[in-house]
């Protein structure tokens, strides 16, 4: 024990020598690690700093990689829909112009068929063409014949009547007739020794009976005109068509249809719906049509617009047959109507009606308009 | 014998009133002395003599009257001063024939010169006795009496509507089937008159039947007679499309094409009228024309007719073209142009020219082809010289120039349209003009013909407002030429260059 008490006392002395030194060595000690403690300090801040920086970034970095990965997926998947939609769309939209396209085809063909056919068919509008002129050309010839066959008719009528004079004369002048004691003058004055054959004249003479005396039936200015159609029995006509007679075939051997039923069965008509016959303007523009038309008649009376007062002001109305008398117009329905004679009534009252009034005859007289005093 | 002696004065006084009533009629048949017995007071001489006992006295009378009457306006107003009418009309129903003609041919002869005459025939109640004596047996009252309401009626609606009224018509369509020509003449000129006022009238007309009778009557050979039919049934058909139908249904086509080839010209006159009043209503009416053959009868009755028989003729051409441009072929296959061209040269009337240069341009008017037809037969220079003319009236001028105008707008036949280049007014160039420039970008052959037929530089000539239409199409057309071309035409180029010789200095 007292080698250890001296241990502890010797450590004691050394401690306590080195005590005179110690609070330098504190001071010092403290001071370089004052000293030192700012540069640790910051330099501890710095590597915490920076180390905790890197677990942040760390940490940081993997909540983005993780959010980028949700939002890759999600936005993905949202384009994804989107996409095929865009593909249903474009599929679509593909499909319908392919359609549209055949349907413009075909109506492109149906449309130019039906209208080469129905509305403008040029070979029909040809061939109706020249049908008008071979029909124009049979009328005008037939106009033609008619024209020289009256023209004829007229002459015969004319050479006619210069004949029945002709003959009339002669029968007049009966007297001046040749004969074998007095060839020449005064009696035969148309006939002459020189000439080789007696004059024409001379032979009507011959020919010809002497007038009796009988009064001359006056003839009326009629005669010819109604009853003298010397050539044709009937007026002439225009020959119309008549339909050609069936060709009759003998029916061909073996299981065929009736010819006339396949025949309508081929060559049946189009019968094109009201909406695909009319224009897509049709109702306005036969509405137009109409207002032309009538405008186009119409255009000849220019009075179009008549004002009422001034215009039949100064006309007196013209009677019917029905409400004339011998000297001007009765005024019953006019001035009065119902016979009333006040001066015959009894009492002053009129009578008491029991049937209900007619409303129109109430109304005599009781109007407002002055234009309606013949109510 | 003192009896005897008193009953020779009357007799010297009946003889003496027979001689003047007599003398008055004859001398009243003649015009010259109608003053001379206007001044002489022959009036109020003849009034009382109208109420002689002796029936021939009073005929005569009422003839001399009549005569007086006719002769012109005056008198007829002193007729109706003078009371005369209304004695007329009351002893009509108790006389006999003669007196019925007579005092007929007085109302005749005082309602036909104007309305106002007219009306106091109708005011003395004339109308009633003249519908009594249509029912008489002796035509000749009837021709008379149908002959007085046709003139009244003639004048206007109004009167037309009273002759109705009176119940005349019915008894006009039984004249017409009378045998005596004369009667079915005025009783066909009645109807006529009456059915021109309007569509009611017409159809009041129609409703009696006498569609079916006149059309029968076309075939009758008689002139004047063929005249009032067709003159009758075309006053119908002008009013509406369905009168104008039912005069077709009654089958006057083809035969009133021979009509169109009678002798007189009145009668063709008349046929055309009815054509063409049946065509101007519907494009079916006028197919149905040109299918019977109507457009050639008619282009044929133009050919060889002159003058304002024409017309009607033309006008119909003008219609049927009108309607649609298959028509309007059709007319041009019938060759119709040519007649057309002819009537605008050789008429003188400037009514007749203003319808045929109508006429032609409704034909022209629908495409190029039809343009092109026209064209060919060498219109444009007549319409062209029509317009310019100083001495055409003004309807003549705006017809020609719309004619013009529809024309040019559809022609593409280039060789036409040079000529015009030269003489045309400004409105007219620009079409002309127009024209060229819609078809030379795309022809060659036409561009070359352009140039050497001195067309462009013709239309280097032409001054326009920079920014009008004209201008325009002159750049148009000097687009479709190299530029040296269009300079070489240009007015001025020759003082140019002779400028720029006289300016150019040798290199030696």
């Amino acid at each position: 024990m007292a080698a250890a008490s001296g241990g502890i006392m010797a450590a004691l002395a050394r401690l306590q020598a080195r005590l005179s030194g110690l609070r330098e060595e504190y001071f010092r000690r403290n001071r370089a690690v004052d000293e030192d403690r700012k540069i640790e300090y910051k330099a501890a801040v710095k590597i915490q700093s920076w180390f905790r920086g890197c677990r942040v970034r760390a940490y940081l970095r993997y909540l983005n990689k993780m959010v980028i990965f949700i939002q890759k997926w999600w936005r993905g998947y949202r384009s994804r829909r989107y996409f095929s939609k865009l593909v249903e769309t474009a599929y679509f939209i593909m499909k319908m112009n392919f359609y549209n396209e055949m349907a413009v085809r075909i109506q492109k063909r149906w449309r130019g068929y039906y209208v080469r056919k129905y509305i403008h068919n040029y070979y029909a509008l040809k061939k109706y063409l020249e049908a008008i002129s071979v029909n124009n050309e049979i009328v005008r010839s037939e106009l033609q014949d008619y024209k020289e066959m009256k023209e004829i008719e007229e002459k015969r009528k004319d050479l006619e009547k210069k004949e029945k004079e002709e003959k009339y004369q002669a029968r007049k002048m009966h007297y001046l007739l040749s004969t074998e004691q007095m060839p020449l003058s005064p009696h035969g004055i148309y006939n002459s020794p020189f000439r080789k054959s007696p004059d024409p004249m001379e032979l009507l003479l011959r020919k010809s009976k002497p007038l009796s005396h009988r009064h001359q039936q006056t003839k009326s200015p009629f005669e010819y005109e109604l009853y003298d159609w010397p050539t044709c029995k009937r007026p002439p006509t225009f020959s119309t068509a008549q339909p050609l007679p069936p060709i009759v075939r003998q029916k061909p051997q073996g299981p065929f249809r009736d010819t006339t039923e396949v025949l309508r069965q081929r060559y049946k008509p189009l019968e094109p719906t009201l909406r695909v016959a009319a224009s897509i303007n049709s109702p306005l523009e036969k509405a137009r049509e109409e207002m032309k038309r009538e405008e186009w008649r119409n255009r000849i009376h220019d009075n179009e617009f008549l004002p009422f007062s001034s215009y039949r002001k100064n006309q007196k109305y013209d009677p019917s047959i029905h409400r004339t008398g011998k000297y001007g117009q009765e005024t019953y329905g006019i001035k009065h109507f119902r016979e009333i004679q006040p001066k015959k009534w009894v009492a002053d009252k009129d009578f008491q009606t029991v049937l209900p009034p007619i409303v129109l005859f109430e109304k005599f007289g009781k109007t407002y308009s002055r234009a309606g005093q013949i109510v | 014998m003192s009896q005897r002696q008193v009953l020779q004065v009357f007799e010297q006084y009946q003889r003496a009133r027979t001689q003047f009533v007599q003398a008055v009629a004859e001398l009243a048949a003649r015009p010259q002395n109608i003053e001379t017995l206007q001044n002489a007071g022959v009036m109020s001489l003849l009034r009382p003599l109208l109420l002689d006992v002796i029936p021939t006295i009073q005929q005569t009378a009422a003839l001399a009257l009549g005569r007086l009457a006719n002769y012109n306006g005056d008198l007829a107003e002193a007729v109706v001063k003078g009371d005369i009418l209304p004695q007329l009309v009351c002893s009509l129903s108790e006389q006999n024939r003669f007196y019925k003609k007579a005092a007929a041919f007085v109302l005749r002869a005082v309602g036909k010169h104007s309305p106002q005459l007219a009306q106091a025939v109708v005011q003395c109640g004339a109308l009633e006795m003249l519908v009594i004596c249509l029912e008489d047996f002796d035509p000749g009252v009837k021709e008379a009496a149908s002959w007085a309401l046709g003139y009244i009626a003639r004048h206007n609606s109004e009167l037309s509507q009273a002759v109705v009224d009176a119940g005349a018509v019915p008894l006009l369509v039984l004249c017409i089937q009378e045998p005596e020509i004369a009667l079915k003449r005025i009783a066909a000129s009645t109807l006529s008159d009456i059915s021109k006022h309007s569509p009611e009238l017409a159809q009041t007309v129609v409703d009696a039947g006498a569609i079916a009778h006149l059309a029968q009557m076309i075939l009758n050979p008689d002139a004047k007679l063929k005249r009032q039919v067709l003159s009758a049934l075309s006053q119908i058909a002008k009013h509406s499309v369905d009168l104008a139908e039912l005069v077709v249904e009654a089958e006057i086509f083809p035969v009133v094409l021979t009509c169109l080839k009678d002798s007189d010209e009145y009668v063709k006159k008349n046929g055309a009228t009815l054509i063409r009043e049946i065509a101007k209503h519907t494009p079916e009416l006028s197919q149905f024309i040109v299918n019977a053959g109507g457009v050639a009868a008619v282009i044929d009755c133009i050919g060889s007719c002159r003058g304002t028989v024409r017309l009607p003729g033309i006008m119909m051409l003008g219609y049927v073209a009108a309607h649609s441009e298959n028509l309007s072929m059709a007319v041009i296959v019938s060759k119709g142009i040519s007649p057309l061209c002819a009537c605008l040269i050789e008429e003188h009337e400037d009514h007749i020219k203003a319808a045929a240069a109508w006429a032609l341009g409704q034909v022209g008017r629908h495409t190029p082809a039809h343009a092109r037809a026209v064209a060919v037969a060498d219109v444009l220079p007549t319409l062209l010289a029509i317009y310019m003319d100083t001495r055409s009236s003004e309807d003549l001028q705006m017809k020609t120039k719309k004619a013009l105008k529809n024309i040019l707008q559809k022609c593409t036949y280039l060789p036409a349209l040079e000529p015009l280049l030269h003489d045309a007014p400004p409105n007219i160039l620009k079409h002309i003009v127009g024209q060229f420039s819609k078809m030379l970008p795309h022809d060659s052959k036409a561009r070359r013909l352009f140039v050497t037929t001195g067309g462009l530089k013709k239309v280097q000539e032409i001054k326009a407002e920079p920014g009008s239409l004209l201008q325009e199409y002159i750049n148009t057309i000097n687009n479709c030429y190299p530029e040296e071309v269009v300079r070489y035409y240009s007015p001025g180029y020759s003082e140019t260059l002779l400028e720029r010789v006289e300016n150019y200095h040798p290199v030696l």
